[in-house]
């Protein structure tokens, strides 16, 4: 059954994209942009892409409607009947199927507008940026200079500072090995934090090995790290201290200022890795202090695949490259650079800063709006600080509930329960460890992300949501039952097997 | 070219936004539009200087001709409507 109706779309989106090559969709606009009315675009050519789960939700309704008219008889009531939560998983009927997406942590929507700065490179600019000898070159060469220039103003850095790479995951492994490893003769000590992203911790941990000693700093409960404790482990022989600005899974914000104070009275080379910060909470690399700085586009809205590395030029910070070759970007990063990715990437840094405003007062409002609602359920706690923190990430433990469980409740709003690139694991996050959370705490908790474009409808949708399946599950739980019961699950002696 | 804009035409120039918005076949995409155009069309009415109108004017402009193009890309690439969407019942 779900097999058939699986190959039956496909066959129609086929049979659709057909239709695309008879229909010019260009040749369409320009006849109609001449006219002033907006006339909706023939549905002919249109290409349909169905969300995943919508195949196997349709059946599971088939199913549970057969299975409903059962129980109906008996007097327990449809699943059709509203309010009824029979299940954990919520039907509306007369409505769309397609998840709430609020994992923005993970990555966001590409911003139209970046779109269409990129899809000029996709049908006509397609010069290499690198060649000198044609116009070709010249153009695509200039769009990247603007690129640029848009992302060093984000951070009130010069353009030539600023260096293209795959993604900050390759910015943090550039810097965490190339300073490591420029300095290795004379230095032999990096600083980093517990809380760090997972690439972050590899690449130090990977320095390691090449004979480096790394100190991973704990951080309290509110996830900020003690500026005494990071004074107290520095040492003639650091190279490198690198703390993130917004952590990414509890959007605690680290007193960024303040460490690259420290940083330049020692002399130490200061890394932040600003992926989840850049564009969304005020950062300058001269007034903290920063000499190098991870960013990422597709969390700025911007294309995936491509992301930047602030380097210093003066007091000049120095590393090894970990490519080898050409020679492009001052021989930092050699590799041709691919003008869609930049060009999309510097749009979407010039309308980080040109909607920073508007951005700010309705990621805060609509942040404020479900923070106050989840945190009014009992039992329910806010992690990290409360004070130091990007409105854009809330991350809520709801205790006697299991977070695994909570996420497949709620398979029409798109949550994660930590980092993506953990997510597969079921292991809980390691950020809430280092917070001192337990176990049972960290695997209850869920991170709503909010950006641009959450609207209120949707907060409100998911406000409601969670609060009845939080509610539905704890009812479920024997444990929740024995809290009611005044019962301290701390002193149970569970019997071990 | 330069002249300040007439009060029919940033009329004029509010109504395509607001009906190039709502061409938008994503939700996310539609919403954040309409509620940009309304803000950003509020927060310039108060702009009294010509030779600063006539620069968010044209400005304006090009954001329309982007609109434009992006609304009809949103027609063609089309996907499930949300949760928070209603469907018509056909």
């Amino acid at each position: 059954m779900l097999k058939n109706t699986r190959t039956n779309g496909l066959l129609k989106t086929s049979y659709r994209v057909f239709g695309l090559q008879n229909v010019h969709p260009l040749k369409f606009y320009s006849s109609s942009a001449a006219a002033t009315a907006v006339k909706k675009i023939a549905d002919n050519i249109s290409l349909e892409t169905h969300t995943d789960i919508q195949a196997a939700a349709r059946e599971q309704a088939e199913e549970r409607s057969s299975a409903g008219n059962d129980s109906a008889s008996n007097g327990v009531g449809g699943f059709t009947a509203p309010n009824a939560l029979k299940h954990a998983y919520q039907e509306n009927t007369g409505f769309g199927t397609r998840p709430i997406y609020l994992d923005m942590q993970a990555t966001t929507p590409t911003d139209p507008r970046v779109l269409d700065t990129m899809l000029k490179f996709y049908t006509g600019l397609y010069g290499n940026p690198h060649s000198n000898t044609h116009a070709y070159g010249w153009e695509t060469n200039k769009e990247i200079e603007t690129a640029r220039e848009h992302v060093a103003k984000l951070i009130n850095a010069d353009p030539k500072e600023i260096v293209f790479t795959s993604g900050a995951t390759e910015s943090n492994n550039m810097v965490v090995k190339g300073i490591a490893r420029f300095y290795k003769k004379t230095k032999n000590h990096i600083i980093t934090t517990r809380t760090e992203h997972k690439c972050v911790l590899e690449a130090a941990r990977a320095m390691i090995n090449e004979g480096f000693e790394v100190t991973f700093l704990n951080v309290n409960e509110d996830g900020l790290i003690d500026l005494e404790d990071l004074k107290k482990n520095i040492r003639p022989e650091t190279c490198l201290i690198s703390v993130m600005a917004v952590n990414n899974e509890i959007g605690v914000m680290q007193p960024i200022k303040e460490i690259g104070e420290i940083c330049r009275k020692n002399k130490i080379f200061f890394h932040t890795d600003a992926a989840q910060a850049y564009g969304k909470v005020p950062l300058d690399v001269d007034k903290m202090n920063i000499d190098l700085m991870s960013i990422s586009s597709h969390k700025i809205y911007g294309p995936k695949g491509i992301g930047a590395l602030y380097v210093r030029r003066r007091p000049r910070v120095r590393l090894d490259p970990l490519l080898s070759g050409g020679g492009q970007e001052r021989g930092l990063r050699s590799g041709t650079l691919a003008p869609p990715l930049v060009a999309g990437f510097g749009e979407a840094a010039r309308l980080m800063k040109q909607e920073y405003d508007a951005d700010v007062a309705h990621i805060t409002r609509l942040s404020k709006k479900l923070m106050d609602n989840l945190l009014a359920l009992e039992h329910t706690t806010l992690n990290g600080s409360s004070k130091h923190r990007y409105p854009g990430c809330v991350n809520v433990s709801f205790a006697y509930v299991e977070g695994e469980s909570l996420l497949m409740a709620l398979r029409d709003i798109a949550l994660s329960s930590g980092s993506a690139c953990t997510s597969a694991s079921l292991e809980p996050s390691y950020v809430l460890h280092a917070l001192g959370k337990d176990d049972a705490l960290a695997h209850s908790s869920i991170r709503f992300g909010i950006g641009r474009f959450t609207t209120e409808d949707e907060v409100d949708y998911v406000i409601k949501a969670i609060v009845e399946r939080v509610k539905y599950l704890r009812e479920l739980s024997p444990l929740w039952e024995m809290v009611q019961e005044g019962i301290d699950l701390n002193s149970i002696k569970w019997s071990g097997h | 070219m330069s002249a300040a804009p007439s009060r029919g035409q940033v009329l004029n120039l509010y109504k395509q936004f607001i009906k190039n918005a709502n061409q938008f076949n994503n939700y996310n995409f539609k919403e954040y539009f309409l509620r940009r155009s309304r803000e950003s069309f509020r927060a310039n009415s108060k702009i009294q200087d010509p030779v600063e109108l006539a620069k968010v004017y044209r400005d304006a402009q090009f954001d329309l001709a982007v609109l434009k193009r992006q609304s009809i890309i949103s027609q063609l690439y089309t996907f499930d409507k949300l949760v928070v969407e209603p469907v018509a019942e056909k």
